[in-house]
C-alpha cells in the first residue's frame, strides 16, 4: 500500500517535472511556431537567478517564483527583439539562431559561474508514507505544475490578454487592422514564455542543481515532450507529459533511470511513427 | 544546363588535398601532423553533413551521434578482436544501419524538417547520457569496458588488414585519412552527378513536386542520410584512432554544434564548403583553446549568431557569388 502511494507520487512528479520543463517552450512553439533551442539555457539561468537571489538573503520561495522568471522573462524578450524577430516565418533559420544563443549563454555563463554545480537546499523537509520518506516539496511541485498550466488556461481562454494574443497568432494582419500591434504580442508572446521557463528553471533548481551545460539535460525531453503533444499548447502538454512521464518514471523504477530516458525517447519515436502529428493531432484538436 | 560547381573546382580542390597530403609530411613535425591528422578526419566528418543537409535538405542535429557510434563501434570490436579491419567496417555499417532504422521512423512518418532537427538532437543527447552512465563492471560488451564518463582508453590503433603486428605510423595514418578524404570528397561529388543525386537534389528544391512525378521521396532521402551516418562513423573511427581513446564527448552537444558551425560557416549545398568551414573553426577552437582568451562556447554562439543573421549562405557560396560578379560576365551572376 505504501509502495503503491510512493509509486503514485513518482509517477505524478515526474509528470509535473516534464510538464513544467515543457510548459515555456510550449507556448513560444504553440504560439508563435518557433522552435527555441536556447530553451535548456532559459531554464538554466531562472536556475542561476533563483539561487543567487537566494544567496543574497532573498526569501527562496521570492528567489524561485519571482525573480527568476522576471529575470528570465526580460532576457527573452531582449533576445526577441535583438535576434528572433529578424527570423519570422524561417523556422530552420530561427532554430539555428537560437542554438548559436544557447551556445552563446552556456560561454557566458561558464565564463561568470564556473563550470561546478550550483545549488541550494530544497525547503520543507521530508514527510514519511509508512516505511518511506518522501521530500514535501516534490509534492508542492507537484501542485505548482498544475496550478501553472490551470493559470495559463484561463489567460488565454478568459482574459482580454489572451485573446489578443491569440488573434495576433492567428491572423497578424488582422489584428494590426484592429489596432493591435503585433511587433510587440510577439515580445511579450516570448518573454511570456520564456518567464514560464525561468520559473520552472528556478523550481528545479534544489532538485537537480544547476550548471552550466544543465539545459542539455531538460531540452531532449521538453522538445520530445511538446512536439509529441501537437498544436495545442495546454491539452498536448499535459498528455505528453502524461504518457512520458509515467513511462519514464515506471522505467526508472523497475531498472535504471538510463533506461527510462531510453524509454521516453522510444516511446516518443514510436508515437511519431504512428501520430505524426501528435497526440492532439488526433484526439483533442481544437482545444488549447 | 547549371551545373552547381563547375568540374575545374573540383579537379582544383582535389590537387590542393593531394598537395597537402604529399607535402606535409615532409614539412611539418609530428605534433602538427598528428593535429592535421584529427582535422582531415573531422573534414570527413563535416562533409557527412554536408550532404545530408546541404544537398538532402535534411536538418540533422544527430551527425555527432553516428560519428560517437562510429568510435565506440571501433573501439568495442578493435579491443575484442585484436585486430582492425573488421572494426574499422563495423564502424560504418553500425552508424549506417542505426541512421537507416531512426530514418525510417523520421522520413516515414513523414515528419517536417524540424521536427527531424530535433529528433536527432534529442537522440544525440540521449546517447550521450547512456555513455555517461555505463561506468563500471557490469558495462562490457565481451572484452571491452565502456567506462562511462572515462573514456575507453588504449584502444588498438590501425594495423595492415590481415596483419595485428603491422601498425599504421603517424605518417602512413596521415595519408590514409587524407586519401580516405580524397575518396570520400570525390566519391560525393560523383554521386550527387548521378540520377539519384540529382533526385536527392530535386527533393531538396521541391518535395510534393518529385512527388507527383513518381519519385519516392522518402526512399531517396532514407538513403541519403543512411549514408551520411556511415561516412559519420568513417569519421568516427578515424576520430578513435586518432587519439587511441573514445569517450561520451563524441556525442555531446558542443561536438554536435559544431559539426553545424562547420557547414553554415563553409556553405550549404557545396561541399568544398563543409571543408573550408572545419578547417577555420577547427583553427581557431585550438587558438582560443591554447590562449584562454574566451569560452569556446561563447565565441561560437557568437559565430553562429552572425552567420544565420548575416551571412546565411555561408562563406563559399557567398564568396564565389562576389566572385563572379567581379570577374565573370553579366550572366555568371546568380550561377554559384
Amino acid at each position: 500500500m505504501d509502495l503503491a502511494a510512493i509509486l503514485v507520487i513518482e509517477v505524478l512528479s515526474g509528470i509535473a517535472g516534464l510538464a513544467l520543463i515543457s510548459i515555456g517552450l510550449a507556448v513560444i512553439f504553440g504560439m508563435m511556431r518557433v522552435i527555441n533551442l536556447a530553451h535548456g539555457e532559459f531554464l538554466m539561468l531562472g536556475g542561476y537567478a533563483a539561487i543567487v537571489a537566494t544567496n543574497h538573503g532573498v526569501n527562496i520561495w521570492i528567489a524561485m517564483l519571482v525573480v527568476a522568471p522576471l529575470v528570465v522573462g526580460v532576457i527573452g524578450m531582449i533576445a526577441e527583439r535583438a535576434i528572433i524577430r529578424f527570423l519570422y516565418g524561417r523556422m530552420i533559420d530561427t532554430l539555428l539562431a537560437t542554438w548559436g544563443l544557447s551556445l552563446f549563454f552556456i560561454g557566458l555563463v561558464t565564463t561568470i559561474f564556473g563550470t561546478s554545480v550550483a545549488g541550494i537546499r530544497a525547503p520543507l523537509g521530508s514527510v514519511a508514507i509508512g516505511r518511506y520518506s518522501i521530500s514535501v516539496y516534490r509534492l508542492v511541485l507537484i501542485v505548482v505544475a498544475a496550478a501553472i498550466l490551470a493559470v495559463i488556461f484561463v489567460v488565454l481562454r478568459r482574459t482580454r490578454l489572451g485573446l489578443i494574443a491569440r488573434g495576433t497568432m492567428e491572423n497578424p494582419d488582422m489584428a494590426a487592422a484592429l489596432g493591435v500591434s503585433p511587433p510587440r504580442v510577439y515580445a511579450m508572446t516570448f518573454g511570456i514564455g520564456a518567464a514560464l521557463s525561468g520559473l520552472a528553471g528556478g523550481l528545479l533548481a534544489p532538485i537537480s542543481g544547476v550548471l552550466p551545460t544543465v539545459g542539455a539535460a531538460y531540452v531532449a525531453k521538453a522538445f520530445i515532450t511538446v512536439i509529441s503533444g501537437g498544436t495545442a499548447i495546454l491539452a498536448g502538454t499535459a498528455a505528453a507529459a502524461g504518457l512520458f512521464g509515467s513511462v519514464n518514471q515506471l522505467l526508472t523504477y523497475f531498472t535504471t533511470p538510463v533506461i527510462g530516458e531510453a524509454g521516453l525517447l522510444a516511446a516518443a519515436i514510436l508515437l511519431l511513427r504512428v501520430l505524426p502529428h501528435g497526440i492532439t493531432g488526433r484526439w483533442f484538436r481544437g482545444s488549447l | 544546363m547549371i551545373r552547381r560547381l563547375p568540374h575545374p573546382g573540383i579537379a582544383a580542390t582535389t590537387a590542393a588535398m593531394v598537395a597537402v597530403a604529399l607535402a606535409v609530411p615532409r614539412v611539418v613535425d609530428e605534433f602538427e601532423l598528428l593535429q592535421l591528422t584529427v582535422f582531415a578526419a573531422l573534414c570527413i566528418l563535416a562533409l557527412s553533413l554536408g550532404v545530408v543537409w546541404g544537398y538532402g535538405g535534411i536538418l540533422c542535429f544527430g551527425q555527432s551521434a553516428f560519428f560517437g557510434l562510429g568510435a565506440y563501434a571501433y573501439a568495442v570490436t578493435a579491443i575484442n578482436l585484436g585486430e582492425s579491419t573488421g572494426a574499422v567496417v563495423l564502424a560504418v555499417v553500425v552508424p549506417a544501419l542505426f541512421a537507416a532504422s531512426l530514418g525510417y521512423f523520421m522520413f516515414y512518418g513523414r515528419l517536417s524538417d524540424v521536427y527531424l532537427g530535433v529528433i536527432t538532437l534529442s537522440v544525440t543527447l540521449i546517447f550521450f547520457n547512456l555513455m555517461n552512465s555505463t561506468a563500471g563492471d557490469a558495462y562490457r560488451i565481451g572484452k571491452a569496458r565502456l567506462n562511462g564518463f572515462n573514456g575507453m582508453p588504449s584502444l588498438p590503433t590501425l594495423n595492415l588488414p590481415g596483419d595485428p603486428g603491422r601498425v599504421l605510423d603517424p605518417t602512413e595514418m596521415f595519408y590514409l585519412v587524407m586519401a580516405l578524404l580524397v575518396i570520400v570528397y570525390l566519391g560525393l561529388h560523383a554521386l550527387m552527378a548521378s540520377h539519384f543525386g540529382r533526385v536527392v537534389i530535386a527533393i531538396r528544391e521541391n518535395e510534393t513536386r518529385c512527388e507527383l512525378l513518381g519519385y519516392d521521396v522518402r526512399l531517396h532521402k532514407l538513403l541519403i542520410f543512411t549514408l551520411g551516418g556511415g561516412i559519420a562513423g568513417l569519421a568516427g573511427c578515424l576520430f578513435a584512432n586518432w587519439g587511441a581513446f573514445v569517450s561520451p564527448t563524441v556525442f555531446s552537444l558542443a561536438m554536435t554544434s559544431q559539426i553545424i558551425i562547420w557547414v553554415i560557416v563553409g556553405g550549404l549545398g557545396t561541399l568544398l564548403g563543409p571543408i573550408i568551414g572545419c578547417l577555420i573553426m577547427q583553427y581557431l577552437t585550438t587558438m582560443f583553446g591554447t590562449q584562454q582568451i574566451a569560452n569556446t562556447n561563447l565565441i561560437f554562439g557568437v559565430i553562429f549568431l552572425v552567420f544565420v543573421l548575416l551571412v546565411p549562405r555561408g562563406l563559399v557560396p557567398t564568396l564565389a557569388r562576389l566572385g563572379a560578379r567581379a570577374f565573370g560576365p553579366p550572366r555568371a551572376r546568380d550561377v554559384t
